[in-house]
Formats: structure tokens, C-alpha cells, sequence
């Protein structure tokens, strides 16, 4: 078991050395950084003095593998591939191009972004599978077709109108939560409870009917029909038997996006004006703050492998049939 | 005069309209591969989404067609110049949409802005009050008379939807006849009393509805603005039309693109095995670990970055949203190719060990050949689900990107931009709510249908899959 963790965990690490690559790809060979300074600085009429004032006060301004023109071991630390990439591996993020400490935004506004992730995904997790669980009990029946017929339809419809029309409906219509904005502390829950609704709600169609297909399956196993033949009650096998191996995959299935909740949602957040890392994000993408983008790519990589992690532990705790070697 | 344009997206649709066509043709006495369609074309929920998704394939193919218009020829000028603004066949059957732009806001169906204009009156004092539209009813002399006038055009073009619905009818009686070498009356009887395996009539109702909006629409919109203009002044039916062809271009070439990186590492994983397999792993766990809305966000950063700095790589607007596009298409298919590639890999591991492969290879046949005749045959119905099934959580992803700001240009139509400038729009008061709902309504019918149709897709060529359903 502790092998296999440390191997699990050597593992990540050409990943994320090539996703580190990736991205240093993508920011700095792409486009080198004085067409970065060129596109914030305005394109018409820039000086080379302001391109290189601006490079320099950002830290761009090394080479980009290799300096030359450093002593010793400086000729590979002093560059930028150094300084923006392989720092990140030790969570040194750095500062943003505006001047902003990241690690300490992160910090600062991970949890706002977890208030609304964490009850959304655990609420979430309730109201999907009893509602799968109560379409497979009456399998067949009217119940059953118009709850896939609604899933159906509600997987139809674009994640964008339940936020837009939610907002209407119970702000500006019913008054019943504010339609946007975040206070630290308890009093959170007023600006938390429409988003985690909303969200909810949004995930309804796929998921619900998704689960439904894991339940179904567990119910045509021969355990439960011999369970049924031996006369027990059809609520107790449900709950006893079906529910328990139907939530193996279901279970195994979600873990893997637990540690990626600190990371928020993009589009909740800025809806909701929640000043949580995904709104952080997406101000930095419509900013066109590069290094902000670049530390939160790494991020989500980091939490997203961490996540596969514990998809295969969650499988062995969960079933014990898999042995991890 | 016109210069036809072929732009790249346009390049490819057509490119994947042959292939599609080349299946066709291939396969219409082959067996094996119709019997799976034949079973798609019995469900009546799959024929009826079909004849929707025609509809919106078809205003996206007369969209791709593009053009420039010759300008008026100046004085003394030797050859012909021609207008910067691209346009398409539809644009030229949409014709008076394009051009009638208001002052900003108006309703459905309005004659009125939406908005109050301070003018002068007669006698001099200046008047709040809500100027007559430009276009929008134009034509009425008595503004009392609009709803007559509008019930008026919709009964004529009720009656034409109807004619075309019979006449429609009546041409796949004709071909249906010939096929069965039965008279016209029997093929008509069994296509509208139901009795055909497929369902014909669902089909033929279908057809009406679709025949009897697009009749509607073609009758009204000339006259009126039937779903109000934007803040512009625009008319917001004409945006959510062009919107078609960017929603089925993300939708289809994006699955294209990804098509032969998915297809060929996860055949060649599973084959050798071995280094490679390590390496094709490593790939797309890698990729796959970035989180794809911010890897999106990144390139596409990267990408105007990169064209603000090379102007002159592009002739035309049109000609760098279409990259922009096409490049957006080429990274959604970055980020979404891993899936299918391990769902390939996977299978690709189960068929290497069946006996047929194992007689290949014992008769000195090429790892190649094997791949391509042997393999490939029998994962590509995997390959057809994973590509209707993606199809709409693309075109669903496209509204949400173009929201973030990553996705396609803003100068290109599409649902996505048309939400974006909108949603403040609910916050005005009195509120405007035509652009969402038009975008909404129109998203949702493309999806909606092409959800229905990958179900039936998936029943048909994954028949494990259909007693869980």
C-alpha cells in the first residue's frame, strides 16, 4: 500500500514536469515577451525603452534557457525559464504582472471559492442519487420515463440560462437572496445559498441519469434477484444491497474532482461576483495577466493529479476486491 | 460580380460534407454497415430530431458559402474592387435582415423603439416619446392595423408551409414507391397511416413544423422584427440564424481535428504496446491533468497575443475570426482527445488478442494492414458515438467559453457573444429579454435534437448499452 503510494506519487512527477513544459510553451517560445509588452503596453507607437522597462520590472527581461552572459551556476538559474517555471514546483508563484503577490491572493481567496464548491458538491451528491435512486425503484413506470425525459431536457439547456434566469427569478422577481456578491464569515450564507441552488440544479440532468444507468445495472445483478427470491422487501434491498455497490462507481467517479473544488468555478463566481479563484481567474484571462493564468494552470494540474490519487485509494477503501500492487 | 471566398472553416465543412457523402455512397449495399442505421432511422424520436438537425445543417451549409461583393466601379479605375465585408448565400437570403438596423432596442414585433427620444414637435416644444422604427413595420399606414396585418401574412404562410409539407410528402412517396415497386396510393398510405418500419409520419410532422416556422419567419421578417433588435439596433433573429454555423462548426470540427490524434495513438497504445503505449500514456495523462478551460484560456490568450502582433497575415475581418475559429476548434480538440484515445486504447488491447488478429499475423500480415483492415473496421463505432456524443456538450461549451472571453471573435455571430452582451441586459428596467431567449431557444432545439439523436446512435451500435437505458 505505502509502495504503491510513493510510486503513485514519483508518477505525478513527469506530469507535471511536462505540464510545466506545456506551459512554458505556450507563454514564452509561442510569443516571446516582447510581444506580450508590445499587446499591454498599447500597439501603436511603442518605445523600445517602455518594452524593455516593462519587461525588466515584471522579470522578463532574462534569456529564455540559457544566460551566457551570468557566472557558474547562474548561466541556467538566471533565465526565465527558471524563475517563471521551475519555481512553480515549489508553489512559488511569484507576482502577478500587475504587482500582486499570488500565493497570498490564492490564499486569501481560496476559500470563498470553497464555500460555494463544497456545499454545492455535497448537496449535490445527495439530490443526484436519490433522485436516480428514486426513477430506479419504479423502473418502467410513468415516474421513470418522464424523470429521463426531464433529464434529458434539462441536460439540453445551456449551464448559462439556469444562472441568468435563477438570478431573475429569485432575486430580482421573488427578493428572496441577493443577486450577487460575498461577505466573509457566517454571513456568507445569504450569497452562498443561490449559487449552490443554481449549481445543483445544473447538474441535475447529466448526472441524475448517469447514476440512473449505475443503479439499473446493480439491479440486474443475480445477488439481488436471489435476495428478492429469498422475500426481502424491495426498500430494504435498495437500501441495503443496491444502493451500497451502486455508489462504488459513483463515488469513484467524484473523488477525483474533490481536490479541484478549491480551484472554484469560473462562471459561477463571476456571475455571482464571489471573490473567489475562479473569478480571480477569469479577471486574469480578461486582463491578459499572464502569470496569474500560468501559476493557475499549474494549480489545477497539481490538484486535478492529486484528485487520480485518490480515485485509486477511494477504489480499494470502497471495494475491497482491488488490491493496489 | 462576386469573388467567392473560401475560407478555412468553410474548407473543412465542405470537406467533411464529402467525406460524410463518400461514407454514404460506400456503404449503400453494404449490410453490415447499414443494418446500424436502419435501426437509428426506426426510432421515431431519432427521425424527428434528424429533420431538425437537417434544417440547422442545411442554413449552416448556405452560410458557408462565402463571397465578397464587387464595389462600384470608380472612375478611371482598371480592374475590379471588391468590398472588404464577406457575406454568404444566406446572408443573401436573409436580405433585408442584414440591412435593416434600428436606432438601438425595439420589441418583438414592435413599431416603436423600446426607447424614448426627445423630439421636437409641431409646435416647437420638445416631446418625450417613442419614435416610430425605421423598418419595423414600415410598411403600415394604420399602426392599429399590425396584428391584422401579421395574422394576414402568417395564414398565407401557413398555407405555403402546407403546400411544402405535401409537396415534400408526396416526392418521398414517389421514391419510396419506386423502391418498393408498389403504386403511389399504397407508399402513401403506409407513410401517413404509420404503417411503415420507419416512421414516416413523425417525419412528415416534423417536417411541417419545421416548414411552418421557417414560412413564418420568411413571411414576417421582412416586415417586422420578430425577435426585436439588439442595442445596435441589429436584428436579433439574423444573429441567432448566423449563430447556426458557428455552433455546428465548433460542434463538428472539432471532432474532426481531434479525429486522427484520437484514433491513431489510442490504436497504436493498445497494438504495441510496450514503450509506446508509455509514451502515448504519458501524453494524454499530461494533457488531460490541465484543467481544459484554463488550458483553453491560455492558448487562445496566446493566439491573440500572437495575431495583434502579425496584422498582416490577414486580408479581411472575416478572414481572422475564421481563424480565430478554426483555432479555437483546434484547441477544444486538444483538450478533448484524451478520451476517446484511452476508450480506443482500452478496446484496441481487448481485439489485439481475438483469434482473427492472431490468423492475421500467422499469415505474415503487416502490423499496418492489420491496424487498418482489421482494427480500425471495429473500433470505429466507438469513434461514431464518442463524435455525436461530443457534439453538443460542444456546442454547449462554446456559450461558456465565449462568456470567459476565450472563445470565438467577437465580430463572429454566435450564441456565446450574443449571451455575453446580453445578460446585463435583464438588469435594465424595463427589461430586455429577446437576444437571451432567442439565443437560448435556439441553442437549446440544436442540442436537444442532437442529444436525442446520439441516444438512438448509441442504441444502435452499442447494443450493450440499451438494457440500461
Amino acid at each position: 500500500m505505502f509502495a504503491y503510494l510513493v510510486r503513485r506519487v514519483l508518477y505525478a512527477i513527469p506530469i507535471l514536469i511536462g505540464v510545466n513544459l506545456i506551459t512554458f510553451f505556450l507563454f514564452f517560445v509561442v510569443n516571446t515577451p516582447d510581444d506580450m509588452a508590445r499587446m499591454h503596453l498599447g500597439m501603436k507607437r511603442v518605445t523600445p525603452e517602455a518594452i524593455e522597462k516593462w519587461k525588466s520590472e515584471r522579470g522578463y527581461d532574462r534569456p529564455l534557457l540559457y544566460n551566457s552572459a551570468a557566472q557558474g551556476g547562474d548561466k541556467l538559474v538566471d533565465t526565465i525559464f527558471f524563475e517563471k517555471s521551475v519555481r512553480l514546483f515549489v508553489f512559488d508563484f511569484g507576482s502577478s504582472d500587475s504587482g500582486r503577490d499570488i500565493s497570498a491572493d490564492i490564499g486569501n481567496r481560496m476559500w470563498a471559492s470553497l464555500a460555494i464548491a463544497l456545499p454545492q458538491f455535497l448537496i449535490g451528491l445527495l439530490v443526484y442519487v436519490s433522485f436516480a435512486m428514486l426513477l430506479a425503484f419504479f423502473r418502467g413506470s410513468y415516474l421513470d420515463v418522464s424523470g429521463v425525459v426531464l433529464c434529458v431536457i434539462l441536460m439540453s439547456i445551456s449551464g448559462l440560462f439556469y444562472i441568468i434566469a435563477g438570478q431573475y427569478v429569485f432575486s430580482k422577481l421573488l427578493h428572496l437572496f441577493p443577486i450577487s456578491g460575498y461577505e466573509p464569515g457566517w454571513l456568507a450564507w445569504r450569497f452562498v445559498m443561490l449559487p449552490v441552488v443554481i449549481g445543483v440544479f445544473a447538474g441535475l440532468g447529466s448526472s441524475g441519469r448517469l447514476y440512473r444507468t449505475f443503479f439499473l445495472e446493480e439491479i440486474n445483478r443475480d445477488y439481488v434477484r436471489t435476495a428478492r427470491a429469498k422475500g426481502l422487501p424491495e426498500l430494504r434491498l435498495m437500501f441495503r444491497h443496491v444502493l451500497k455497490n451502486a455508489m462504488v462507481p459513483i463515488l469513484t467517479g467524484v473523488v477525483v474532482v474533490i481536490p479541484s473544488l478549491f480551484m472554484g468555478s469560473l462562471i459561477m463566481e463571476s456571475f455571482f461576483g464571489i471573490p473567489g479563484l475562479g473569478s480571480y481567474t477569469i479577471e486574469a484571462i480578461q486582463n491578459q495577466d499572464f502569470a496569474i493564468v500560468r501559476a493557475m494552470v499549474f494549480l489545477g494540474s497539481v490538484l486535478y493529479i492529486a484528485g487520480l490519487l485518490l480515485t485509486d485509494l477511494s477504489y480499494t477503501l470502497v471495494d475491497p476486491r482491488i488490491r493496489l500492487s | 460580380m462576386r469573388q467567392m471566398v473560401l475560407l478555412w472553416t468553410d474548407a473543412l465543412v465542405f470537406l467533411l460534407v464529402a467525406v460524410v457523402l463518400l461514407f454514404a455512397w460506400y456503404a449503400r449495399n453494404k449490410e453490415h454497415l447499414r443494418a446500424p442505421w436502419r435501426e437509428v432511422v426506426r426510432s421515431r424520436l431519432a427521425v424527428s430530431s434528424l429533420v431538425v438537425l437537417a434544417a440547422y445543417t442545411v442554413t449552416g451549409l448556405l452560410d458557408s458559402v462565402h463571397f465578397r461583393m464587387a464595389l462600384p466601379e470608380a472612375q478611371g479605375q482598371q480592374e475590379v474592387q471588391y468590398s472588404g465585408e464577406v457575406l454568404s448565400l444566406l446572408d443573401e437570403l436573409l436580405g433585408p435582415m442584414r440591412t435593416q438596423v434600428e436606432k438601438t432596442y425595439s420589441a418583438p414585433f414592435a413599431t416603436h423603439l423600446y426607447t424614448r427620444e426627445t423630439i421636437t414637435g409641431p409646435d416647437g416644444a420638445p416631446q418625450r416619446v417613442y419614435p416610430r422604427l425605421q423598418y419595423g413595420g414600415a410598411h403600415l399606414e394604420d399602426i392599429g392595423d399590425r396584428n391584422r396585418d401579421i395574422l394576414l401574412r402568417s395564414l398565407n404562410a401557413v398555407a405555403q408551409a402546407l403546400l411544402a409539407t405535401a409537396l415534400i410528402t408526396l416526392g418521398f412517396a414517389v421514391l419510396l414507391a419506386r423502391r418498393w415497386k408498389k403504386p403511389l396510393r399504397v407508399a402513401l398510405r403506409a407513410m401517413l397511416g404509420g404503417t411503415s418500419s420507419v416512421p414516416w409520419r413523425t417525419a412528415v410532422i416534423t417536417i411541417a413544423v419545421v416548414a411552418l416556422i421557417i414560412a413564418l419567419l420568411a413571411a414576417l421578417s421582412p416586415f417586422y422584427h420578430v425577435l426585436g433588435t439588439d442595442k445596435v439596433g441589429q436584428d436579433v433573429l439574423y444573429q441567432t440564424i448566423k449563430s447556426i454555423r458557428t455552433g455546428l462548426v465548433i460542434g463538428t470540427l472539432t471532432t474532426l481535428v481531434m479525429l486522427p490524434f484520437a484514433v491513431f495513438l489510442g490504436m497504436m497504445a493498445g497494438y504495441f504496446r510496450g514503450w509506446v503505449d508509455d509514451v502515448i500514456q504519458y501524453l494524454y495523462t499530461t494533457l488531460n491533468s490541465i484543467p481544459g478551460v484554463l488550458l483553453i484560456a491560455a492558448a487562445v490568450l496566446m493566439m491573440e497575443v500572437y495575431m495583434s502582433n502579425h496584422p498582416e497575415l490577414f486580408e479581411t475581418m472575416a478572414e481572422r475570426a475564421d481563424l480565430r475559429l478554426l483555432f479555437l476548434c483546434l484547441i477544444l480538440g486538444i483538450t478533448s482527445w484524451t478520451g476517446l484515445c484511452r476508450l480506443l486504447r482500452g478496446e484496441t488491447l481487448k481485439l489485439r488478442e481475438l483469434d482473427y488478429v492472431e490468423a492475421a499475423d500467422a499469415f505474415g500480415v503487416s502490423r499496418l494492414t492489420i491496424m487498418l483492415r482489421h482494427l480500425l473496421p471495429n473500433l470505429l463505432h466507438l469513434v461514431l458515438i464518442a463524435v455525436v456524443l461530443d457534439f453538443s456538450a460542444l456546442v454547449l461549451a462554446e456559450a461558456v467559453l465565449s462568456y470567459v472571453g476565450v472563445g470565438v471573435d467577437p465580430t463572429t455571430l454566435s450564441w456565446g457573444n450574443m449571451i455575453n452582451r446580453a445578460r446585463l441586459e435583464m438588469a435594465r428596467e424595463p427589461m430586455v429579454w429577446w437576444s437571451l431567449l432567442a439565443a437560448f431557444t435556439f441553442m437549446f432545439t440544436l442540442v436537444l435534437a442532437a442529444n436525442l439523436f446520439s441516444d438512438a446512435v448509441r442504441d444502435a451500435f452499442d447494443p450493450r448499452m440499451r438494457q440500461q437505458r
